[in-house]
């Protein structure tokens, strides 16, 4: 009896405020657009019933889908995070791994304060640390100030509202959810087995590239998944550090449903965004399965 | 592994730079004397002052802090729930689903899982404000809460909990007395992820929120669309002391735990 309480209470709570909700975006990207408040005409009509349910199927349109092909807006702005996910994962992943690397060889009673320091980061603001670079990026920035007082640059680079103060801003805010995963992997990794390499006739680099590169292999999947997966919807760096060239399929679905207040589309992106997120989902989850089954 | 060779040093010290100075130049810059946030002009605390009296942040400011302590802490009782139903509930209808809506929110875009739970409050006619901010917050942070909370009870070493049991122990008694003094500082941690989360949160708050509620950082967002001012810098150095000496400060009071509890371990294995 006990555990049944036990079970229901949150078992409610999802069902109530996790599916439910995700069932009406599902309803709504079904329907029609209406000039009306709520901006648009539920095909399904539940008061009807069993009947409602029939004519809702027999009326069953995917116009907003097909809007979405049709405008090249959206796919574009798919493809668009797609890349922009892409590259700015491998950009945080050059950046991470040495740090990883770093703080895995580093004396053992620095590591706490080291990971500490990694960690610390991701305690503050999102947003703050996303506004950080705007005061830096800006064309009177503290960069562009430093790299012509040194006299590298004649004039101000632009680099605020464009695709590569987006790139700076993922790499910044997600560094940690790259480090580590890695750091976990190379922490674990025996380092007899570098000594063996090296033993053995490797030079220094080569037991780096074929030793340790391929055994931290996990942590870099998972730390890349890590990143890939939220930047792909990623809203808050596309609208402050990008430009109005920066295409990014969350801010596409804010835009929808703020400003043209299109929720039948704007439910429409969401469903494919979700779709599209599945893949990497699955692929994450496959390898955390495998890493902890290598494990046992 | 512990040989640094150069290579290590000098990522390790570009790494910490790049990530701390962006936030240095932001807390230095909000000590400015200039309105403009990129010439320094001389040291001067008016930022501070000015926003002290701004009355939409501090609103704002209080909204935030009151839906993140309500939030966080149901989230933590629904997330030890959830998280102790996973691990010691055996076999229940549903459990696949059950385990799928836990991890889902975790990898889902906050913009879908806004616009959904809007959509579900306009549905039913809910106006928003603290309520429906508060029950978004709750949803998506049980799940963190509940992971967390989850991997501790794994770890756990059941044999306690039946030996308490066997010694006569209702089982709420044995959860009360055994498991939760055990799983405490996961719960707490939980909670402290739950608070930062609901602190933090800009898009699923603005989704939720309706004009009779604005959390601090829907207020931020706004100001700063328009560019940097120092009176941003300002806020946001205070809202980094207050999460540094936070983390700090939790850092140092689980490592004084954690060694008390080691001191106490090898007492007992001494008596023994």
């Amino acid at each position: 009896m006990r555990r049944a309480v036990l079970i229901a209470i949150p078992y409610a709570w999802l069902l109530a405020l996790f599916l439910v909700p995700f069932g009406i975006v599902l309803k709504i990207s079904l329907s029609d657009t209406a000039i009306a408040i709520p901006p648009y005409v539920p095909t399904l009509d539940l008061a009807e019933g069993w009947t409602g349910f029939r004519t809702f199927l027999s009326e069953l349109d995917f116009e907003n889908f097909v809007w979405l092909t049709e405008d090249d807006l959206y796919w574009k702005a798919y493809l668009s995070s797609f890349k922009i996910a892409l590259i700015a994962t491998f950009f945080t992943l050059l950046v991470g791994y040495p740090m990883a690397y770093g703080m895995a060889r580093a004396p053992q009673e620095w590591r706490p304060t080291l990971m500490m320091l990694v960690i610390l980061p991701f305690w503050t603001s999102f947003l703050i640390r996303v506004y950080a670079w705007m005061g830096i990026l800006s064309n009177e920035g503290f960069l562009n100030q430093i790299l012509l007082w040194l006299g590298v640059i004649s004039e101000p680079l632009t680099l605020l509202n464009t695709n590569k103060a987006v790139y700076i801003g993922i790499v910044y805010t997600y560094l940690p959810f790259m480090i580590l995963p890695i750091y976990a992997a190379l922490d674990r990794l025996d380092g007899s087995l570098i000594e063996a390499a090296e033993d053995l006739g490797c030079s220094r680099l080569q037991a780096f590239w074929l030793v340790t590169i391929p055994l931290s292999r996990p942590g870099i999947i998972a730390g890349s998944f890590l990143v890939f997966i939220p930047v792909l919807g990623e809203f808050v760096i596309p609208s402050l550090l990008g430009g109005s060239g920066t295409l990014m399929i969350g801010k596409v679905l804010w835009e929808e449903f703020f400003s043209n207040r299109d929720w039948p589309v704007a439910s429409a992106v969401a469903v494919v965004l979700l779709l599209i997120l599945v893949i990497p989902i699955v692929l994450f989850q496959r390898n955390q399965q495998k890493q902890a089954e290598a494990e046992q | 592994m512990t040989r640094l060779s150069w290579f290590n040093v000098v990522s390790l010290t570009l790494g910490f730079a790049f990530l701390y100075i962006p936030m240095l130049i932001l807390i230095i810059f909000s000590f400015n004397e200039s309105k403009l946030v990129t010439v320094w002009a001389g040291f001067s605390t008016k930022w501070y002052g000015e926003l002290m009296q701004n009355e939409a942040f501090l609103n704002a400011a209080w909204v935030t802090v009151k839906v993140a302590v309500m939030s966080s802490t149901l989230a933590t009782v629904l997330g030890t729930m959830a998280a102790y139903v996973m691990v010691r509930g055996g076999r229940f209808m549903g459990r696949t689903l059950f385990s799928g809506m836990i991890y889902a929110p975790l990898v889902m875009p906050e913009v879908i899982t806004g616009l959904s739970l809007l959509l579900l409050f306009i549905g039913i006619g809910l106006d928003r404000g603290v309520l429906t901010i508060v029950l978004a917050h709750t949803t998506f942070s049980m799940c963190y809460v509940s992971v967390v909370v989850s991997s501790r009870l794994v770890t756990f070493d059941r044999s306690l909990e039946e030996a308490a049991l066997d010694l006569g122990c209702s089982p709420s008694e044995a959860f009360r007395l055994v498991t939760l003094p055990i799983i405490a500082p996961a719960v707490i941690s939980g909670w402290l992820l739950a608070f930062t989360l609901s602190l933090d949160d800009l898009v699923i708050a603005s989704f939720a929120s309706g004009p009779s509620a604005t959390t601090l950082p829907i207020k931020i967002f706004s100001a700063v669309r328009l560019g940097v001012s120092p009176e941003i810098n300002a806020l946001s150095t205070l809202m980094i002391a207050v999460v540094t000496v936070g983390v700090i400060t939790a850092s140092l009071v689980s490592k004084r735990a954690m060694v008390r509890q080691k001191q106490e371990e090898q007492a007992a294995a001494r008596v023994t």
